[in-house]
C-alpha cells in the first residue's frame, strides 16, 4: 500500500495550516496523480531507466518534518558563507526552515526571499499566480502530480520591477528523513536582476529515500537570473525532478547545475526561450560513481525569433555508475534566426561505466543556426605524463586534469565558497 | 658533489619496435652537450626514455641520475630527482591555468619532501613567478591562461623554459628547443638556458638539427646519433662540421639507412 493517499494531502496542508485554495490544489494535483500510472520503460522518455529496484511504496510524504530536530548536519551548513557577501540565507530540514536571514537593503527594495510557506500565508496573490501554473504543470507525469500534492519546504524568491537585487541569495535543504519534496519559485518582473545558489543534499543513509522536486524559474522581459541549483544528496536517494525556466523579451536565464549525489536521479529539465531576444544557458556538471544512475531529460525550446540558447553539460563516470543525457532543441514555424546549441562530454574514469549521449533537434524554422556535439573521452596520458613530469605525482595529475575537465563551467557558480567545496566532492569522488 | 646523469648501453623500444640500439652518455652537471643526428636516429626516443614516458619500454641498460637507478622511478620522481625535459611539442592541459601548474610543481616538491607542506603561499609564489616571467619576455596575463591552449609554438617554448627556471633542475634535456622560434625567441630561450646553466651549475643536453642554438648555448660535447646509437663524439667542431656537410658521411661510414 502507497503511503501517498488523499487522507495524507489533507493532513500535511492541515498540519501546514494552509488555506482553502492551496488544499485544493493539492487535492486536485492528488487526482492526476491517481490517475497516472507510475513511467515503466516503455515511454520513450524512461527508456532508459528502470525503477524496478525503487521500494516506492516504502516512501511517503513528509508531514511534519519529524526527524528534522536534534539532528546532525555537516558544519558548512550553518556557517555564513563568509568570503562571498550573501543578501539572504536560508536553512531547512526535511522542509522545514531552520535558520533565515535577509539583509535589511533587500528587504527595504522589495525583494521577497522566504520560504514556499510562508510565501503561501504572506503572498497568497503571487503564489496563487506563478506556483506550478507557467513553469511547471501537474500535469507533466507522475511525479510532478505526487509534487503538486505533496510538495513542502523549498524556497520563494521574487524580485519587483526593475530592481536588481543587491547581493546573492543562498539557500540549503538538508534531509535527515530521507523525504523531500522541495519547491523552488523564482519570479523575475520586468527589469529585475538577481543571483540565486540552491543547494539540496543529504548524508548517506541505508534506507531508500526519495527526492522529488519542483523549479521554476520565470524571468521576465529584460530580467537577468544567475540560478545554480547544486544537489548532492546521499547515494541511498532517488530523485525525480522536473525543472523549468521561462524567459521573456531580451532577458537572460543563466543556469547551472551540478549532480553529485543520489542512488538514481530522473531530471526534465527545459529552458522556454518565449520572447525576441531570449537568451539562456544551461550549464550541467556531474560526477557519478558506485551504481549511480542519472538521467537528464534537456530541452531548449525556441518558441520566439531571435533567442538564442547554449547548453553544455560535462560529467565524469567512475565504476558502475550510468548517465544519459537526452538533449533537443526546438524551434517552432516562426523562429526565425535563432542560434541553438547542445553538447555533451563525459569523462570515462572507469572502462565499467557507461554513458548514452542523445543530441535531438526539432526544427521548423528554415533560418536558424543549430548545432550540436557530444563526447565521450577518457583521461588524456599525454596529458597526464606532461604533468608528472614536472614533479607532480600521478594521483595529484588525474585530479588536476578532471578539475580542468570542469573549470570552465565551475567558473559559471559565483560563489568561491561553493566552487571549493565541489572541488572537493570531486577529489573525493575520484578516490 | 655534482649530479650526473649517465647512461649505459641503453636500449629501448616503442610499441616492440627498437629504437635505442645501445646508448652510452655521460652529462655531468655544469656541462653543456649537443646531441644531433638526423630524423629517426631516435634522438626524441632518448628523452622521452629518460623521462620516464610510459610508452617508451627500456629493454636492456642502465641509467644512474645523481647516484640513483633513474629507471626504477616514476616520471614525477626523475623530475623531483632533478631530470628535466623540455618537450618538443608540450601538451595543452586544458581548465588548468599556468599560475595554478606552476605553483603545484612546486608544492609537490615541498609535499614530497614534508607531507604536511601546505605549499608556497599565494603571495610568494605571486613574487617568484612575476619575476620569472619578467625575465623570459613572458605576458603577465598568460598566468591565468590555460596551460598551452592556443599558445603559439614560441609561446610554448618560453613556457617550458618558464617551468625549467621554476623546478631549477640539476640537468635538462631540451628537446628541439630551437624548432619553430624566431630570431628573437631563441636568444630569449638561450639566454633563459644560459642563466640556469650559469647560476644552478645545471647541466644540458640540447637536441637540435641545427647549429644557431649552438651559437647561443655553447657545448663542451658534441654526439651525433644514428639508427639508435652514439657513432661520434666530439668538441664544438663535429656540429660545424655537420652544418657544413650534413649528414651524408655519416651515412657512408656507420649504414646504409637512407630515410624513406
Amino acid at each position: 500500500m502507497s503511503n501517498f493517499t488523499k487522507d495524507a494531502v489533507q493532513k500535511l496542508s492541515a498540519f501546514l495550516n494552509e488555506p482553502e485554495w492551496m488544499l485544493e490544489f493539492r487535492l486536485k494535483a492528488f487526482e492526476v496523480y491517481e490517475n497516472t500510472l507510475m513511467p515503466t520503460i516503455k515511454e520513450e522518455a524512461w527508456r532508459r531507466t528502470n525503477l524496478r529496484q525503487m521500494k516506492f511504496n516504502e516512501f511517503g510524504p513528509s508531514i511534519n518534518g519529524d526527524a528534522a530536530t536534534d539532528s546532525e548536519i555537516p558544519s558548512f551548513l550553518g556557517e555564513q558563507l563568509t568570503e562571498d557577501k550573501v543578501g539572504g540565507n536560508l536553512l531547512q530540514i526535511d522542509g522545514v526552515t531552520q535558520q533565515y536571514e535577509i539583509s535589511d537593503e533587500l528587504t527595504a527594495q522589495g525583494v521577497i526571499f522566504c520560504d514556499m510557506h510562508t510565501a503561501v500565508s504572506q503572498h497568497p496573490d503571487l503564489v496563487k499566480k506563478y506556483f506550478m501554473t507557467e513553469g511547471v504543470k501537474v500535469t507533466e507525469g507522475k511525479f510532478a502530480a505526487l509534487h503538486g500534492a505533496f510538495w513542502r519546504g523549498g524556497t520563494f524568491l521574487y524580485v519587483p520591477r526593475n530592481v536588481r537585487a543587491d547581493a546573492p541569495l543562498h539557500t540549503v535543504l538538508w534531509s535527515v528523513n530521507g523525504r523531500t519534496f522541495t519547491h523552488t519559485l523564482v519570479v523575475l518582473e520586468t527589469g529585475a536582476e538577481a543571483i540565486f545558489m540552491d543547494e539540496y543534499a543529504s548524508a548517506d543513509g541505508d534506507a531508500q529515500g526519495l527526492h522529488n522536486g519542483v523549479i521554476e524559474l520565470l524571468v521576465g522581459d529584460n530580467a537577468n537570473l544567475v540560478y545554480a541549483g547544486l544537489q548532492d544528496f546521499g547515494q541511498n536517494v532517488w530523485q525525480f525532478n522536473h525543472e523549468r525556466g521561462r524567459v521573456g523579451r531580451d532577458g537572460k536565464l543563466d543556469w547551472v547545475t551540478s549532480i553529485m549525489g543520489t542512488r538514481l536521479t530522473k531530471a526534465f529539465q527545459t529552458l522556454e526561450l518565449d520572447q525576441p531576444g531570449s537568451w539562456g544557458r544551461m550549464s550541467g556538471i556531474f560526477f557519478t560513481n558506485g551504481r549511480q544512475h542519472l538521467d537528464m531529460d534537456t530541452e531548449q525550446n525556441h518558441n520566439a525569433a531571435d533567442t538564442v540558447s547554449d547548453l553544455l553539460y560535462k560529467g565524469a563516470l567512475r565504476e558502475k555508475s550510468r548517465v544519459v543525457w537526452q538533449g533537443m532543441i526546438k524551434a517552432l514555424p516562426d523562429s526565425q534566426r535563432i542560434d541553438g546549441f547542445q553538447a555533451n562530454r563525459n569523462l570515462m574514469l572507469d572502462q565499467t561505466a557507461r554513458a548514452d549521449s542523445i543530441p535531438g533537434l526539432e526544427i521548423e524554422a528554415d533560418d536558424v543556426r543549430c548545432t550540436h556535439a557530444s563526447a565521450i573521452g577518457k583521461l588524456d596520458e599525454e596529458e597526464i605524463f606532461y604533468l608528472m613530469s614536472r614533479g607532480i605525482p600521478r594521483e595529484t595529475a588525474v585530479e588536476m586534469s578532471v578539475q580542468g575537465f570542469f573549470d570552465p563551467l565551475m567558473r559559471r557558480i559565483p560563489f568561491e565558497g561553493i566552487r571549493t567545496r565541489i572541488f572537493d566532492r570531486i577529489v573525493e569522488k575520484i578516490g | 658533489m655534482t649530479a650526473a646523469l649517465e647512461v649505459k648501453n641503453l636500449h629501448a623500444s616503442v610499441a616492440d619496435q627498437p629504437i635505442l640500439k645501445g646508448i652510452d652518455l655521460l652529462v655531468k652537471q655544469g656541462e653543456v652537450h649537443a646531441l644531433m643526428g638526423p630524423n629517426g636516429s631516435g634522438k626524441s626516443t632518448l628523452a622521452f626514455t629518460l623521462a620516464g614516458h610510459p610508452a617508451y619500454e627500456t629493454t636492456a641498460g642502465q641509467v644512474i641520475f645523481d647516484g640513483e637507478d633513474l629507471l626504477e622511478m616514476e616520471a614525477d620522481e626523475r623530475s623531483r630527482a632533478g631530470l628535466f625535459l623540455a618537450f618538443q611539442y608540450p601538451a595543452a592541459v586544458p581548465g588548468v591555468t599556468l599560475a595554478k601548474f606552476l605553483r603545484q610543481t612546486i608544492n609537490s616538491r615541498m609535499q614530497a619532501k614534508d607531507p604536511d607542506s601546505k605549499g608556497i603561499s599565494i603571495p610568494a609564489f605571486r613574487r617568484f613567478l612575476t619575476e620569472k616571467m619578467n625575465l623570459l619576455g613572458i605576458d603577465p596575463k598568460f598566468a591565468g591562461r590555460y596551460l598551452n591552449e592556443g599558445f603559439s609554438g614560441g609561446e610554448k617554448k618560453r613556457v617550458e623554459i618558464l617551468q625549467m627556471a621554476t623546478v631549477e633542475p640539476k640537468i635538462a634535456i631540451m628537446d628541439e628547443t630551437d624548432s619553430g622560434l624566431d630570431i628573437d625567441a631563441l636568444r630569449i630561450v638561450s639566454e633563459g638556458a644560459n642563466r640556469l646553466h650559469k647560476e644552478l651549475n645545471m647541466g644540458v643536453l640540447i637536441i637540435t638539427h641545427y647549429q644557431r642554438i649552438l651559437d647561443y648555448v655553447k657545448p663542451d660535447h658534441v654526439h651525433i646519433m644514428f639508427d639508435g646509437r652514439i657513432v661520434e663524439s666530439g668538441g664544438p667542431e663535429l656540429a660545424l662540421k655537420l652544418e657544413e656537410e650534413g649528414y651524408d658521411w655519416i651515412r657512408a661510414k656507420y649504414g646504409v639507412a637512407e630515410e624513406a
